[in-house]
């Protein structure tokens, strides 16, 4: 009888708790998400505040503690007094999850995080006269749709790569320059192709159709419409019978393409490099039908606090030595021009692609997603992210 | 001397402050933590997001529930999750009955203390180095268990459904052991002997001495591995495949679609509810 009373008791007041959480949680989601506000820092950068608290992708802010002659953060640190706290992030989900909790300066975002940030209202226009690395950056990255509103500068390019159609040469044994292999339902690789396992990877099947299927007029596979939408998930229901499985830590894509798992699918850069050094027979190459890619870009949080520090290392991390360390270490072609001429292994610029911007011309980087359509079609709307992300997830189900 | 025996005298007069002080943490524990999670998760699958940004918006509605449970895909992940988490169930209690009767009836006294030190060995280990393991093992050309079917002309699993049934039952098989073992060594030596007196067989003991008393044992074995099954995910992710359990649809959405994910993650609880009353109404929870 007690016991009874006693848990009654109990769900009352763990219920009534909830409420007071429910209810003081609630003000926060009321911020306006329709014009991305507030006014860059107007500068000049001064002394900094004596911290520095940033978001960063794995390998983009090492200290010498996950290699001890990998630090570029530390010279940062005797050089600007501004002591860095570094957290990391898995995906890009992550990173806009964590920037709205707030508590962060600085941020290393890709194409699919940054737009979701601006209109967030969670980080502010960069002025990049006040950053002067900003001169020698590749001018194809410069004021791109994912890192600019309006003609407005939201960040400093860091560094892209490509995703590449990659094969295990036992397999495969005549070279790939298509996705081809990855889509026909007739591919005689069914049942060991693999796939990258995010929503975003939707616009890889709508690059494809870009290709195949002109008559559905998609001209940004990030920018599709409901019609167009559809076809690219008709397409990918379909490969889910050629898939082995899907991929979204980049070590168990090495383990798979070495091993021979996996024959054929999509990847990256630093994978290849990775199975390579292993031993693993594994090619990759960039399809003729072009590619999806990343081009991050570093931004300063809405209300910074450190806004000198910030601003400090927006300049260092964009400089020619630290970016070539980071591009090197990560497995990336940088964004500053200079930096080709600071790394250690000299034909690096090259295997990336660095400087070649015919290479670059076909590469669609990560955007996000928005139902007013980012090719600048306004007739229809488009399909906004948040759906990418259900219709992905019923996908995988 | 009368400062020590105040807050005992304090307690032996006001039996409440004895029961408040005693129960008062680990309850301030299952409720506000514990349980208030729980009810926190359960609220915010009826709220929805913001579109563009996965900001939350606290306005009620039933969409989340009604979107899960309407998609087919949706609804096969389910049933998909459930069987694997029976098949699981089923298979650890084929494996651990024998195990366990050995441990608890047949081995010596001086061996028994090795033998469940040795079933625990595995726990000792990381989940996820197990489950890595596994995945090697589980390569469909050179991996160990697809050699050993070689000579059948067998070709193995793979990744997949079955590769994830044998990975959990691996992970879980300890949970089932170790009480079925327990309950088999709390059995009176007697009644077996006074079975085996009346004309019983060993299977015949086993089937209505042996396997009705130590009941409650083996469905304590089976909450464990029937919910722990329920909730995994990171296996499905390393030896699945393709194939995905109903932790993976959480996984993918919660960080843009949080309410969503909460509305997802109300359902393996509501199944392990269900199946725990199924089980008290058994009866196989009173000698717990």
């Amino acid at each position: 009888m007690h016991t009874k009373r006693l848990l009654t008791t109990a769900v009352a007041v763990s219920a009534a708790a909830l409420l007071i959480a429910a209810c003081g949680g609630s003000s926060s989601s009321s911020e306006s998400s329709a014009a991305p506000g507030g006014a860059a820092f107007a500068g000049p950068v001064g002394k900094g505040e004596g911290q520095l608290n940033v978001l960063a992708w794995p390998g983009y802010a090492e200290n010498g503690s996950t290699d001890p002659a990998v630090d570029w953060v530390t010279p940062f640190e005797t050089k600007t007094g501004c002591k860095v706290n570094v957290k990391t992030f898995g995906t890009s989900d992550e990173a806009v999850k964590l920037m709205q909790g707030g508590g962060w300066d600085v941020v290393s975002a890709s194409g699919d995080a940054t737009l979701r940030l601006i209109y967030g209202d969670n980080v502010q226009p960069v002025n990049t006269d006040l950053v002067p690395s900003y001169a020698d950056i590749f001018p194809d990255l410069k004021m791109q749709k994912f890192n600019s509103v309006n003609g407005v500068a939201y960040g400093i390019p860091h560094g892209r790569g490509a995703n590449l159609v990659m094969w295990n040469t036992d397999k495969v044994t005549t070279p790939q320059d298509s996705w081809a292999a990855t889509w026909d339902p007739a591919s005689p690789y069914k049942g060991s192709v693999t796939a990258y396992d995010s929503p975003i990877f939707i616009a890889d099947a709508a690059l494809w159709l870009m290709a195949t299927k002109p008559e559905l007029g998609i001209k940004d596979p990030y920018a599709l419409d409901q019609k167009q939408f559809d076809a690219a998930m008709e397409l990918l229901t379909q490969q889910k019978a050629l898939i082995g499985e899907y991929w979204s830590d980049y070590t168990k894509a090495v383990d798979a393409f070495k091993s021979g798992t996996t024959s054929i699918g999509t990847s990256w850069q630093v994978i290849q490099n990775l199975a390579s050094a292993d031993g693993g027979k594994v090619m990759a190459a960039k399809a003729k039908e072009g590619a999806t890619g990343w081009s991050d870009t570093w931004m300063v949080a809405k209300d910074s606090p450190n806004i000198n520090c910030a601003y400090q290392w927006l300049d260092w991390i964009a400089s020619p030595e630290v970016n070539a360390q980071v591009a090197e270490w990560f497995g990336e072609a940088p964004s500053n021009s200079k930096a080709c001429a600071m790394t250690s292994d000299k034909t690096f610029c090259d295997t990336y692609h660095a400087g070649d911007t015919a290479y670059w011309k076909d590469v669609y980087y990560w955007n996000t997603p928005t139902a007013n359509c980012l090719d600048g079609r306004t007739d229809v709307k488009c399909v906004p992210y948040s759906d990418w992300v259900t219709a992905w997830s019923a996908l995988r189900a | 001397m009368t400062t020590t025996t105040a807050p005992a005298g304090l307690g032996y007069r006001h039996p409440w402050i004895r029961i408040v002080g005693l129960l008062g943490a680990p309850l301030a524990w299952l409720v506000v933590v514990y349980l208030g999670s729980l009810a926190a998760l359960f609220v915010t699958a009826f709220w929805t997001v913001d579109d563009f940004t996965g900001q939350l918006v606290h306005t009620f509605t039933l969409a989340n529930f009604r979107e899960f449970f309407t998609n087919p895909a949706y609804l096969g992940t389910i049933a998909r999750t459930l069987s694997i988490a029976i098949c699981v169930t089923i298979l650890c209690l084929i494996l651990a009955m024998p195990v366990a009767l050995f441990m608890a009836r047949v081995a010596s006294d001086r061996w028994r203390p090795l033998l469940v030190a040795l079933v625990l060995t595995p726990l000792w280990a990381s989940y996820l180095v197990k489950v890595y393991a596994w995945r090697a093992m589980l390569q469909p050309e050179h991996g160990v268990i697809a050699w050993l079917l070689q000579p059948l002309h067998w070709s193995g699993p793979g990744y997949g459904y079955v590769g994830i049934v044998i990975t959990l039952t691996y992970l879980w098989l300890p949970y089932m052991i170790l009480p079925v073992y327990a309950g088999l060594s709390r059995l009176p030596q007697s009644l077996l002997d006074a079975s085996a007196d009346l004309g019983a067989g060993n299977a015949r003991t086993l089937r209505t001495v042996v396997v009705p008393l130590v009941w409650p044992s083996i469905v304590a074995g089976s909450v464990f591995t029937f919910s722990l099954s329920l909730g995994d995910y990171i296996t499905a992710q390393i030896v699945g495949g393709k194939v995905t359990m109903l932790g993976n649809v959480v996984q993918t959405t919660y960080v843009n679609n949080l309410p969503f994910a909460a509305a997802v993650a109300t359902v393996p609880v509501i199944i392990v509810l269900l199946y725990l009353a199924a089980v008290r109404r058994a009866g196989a929870l009173d000698q717990l």
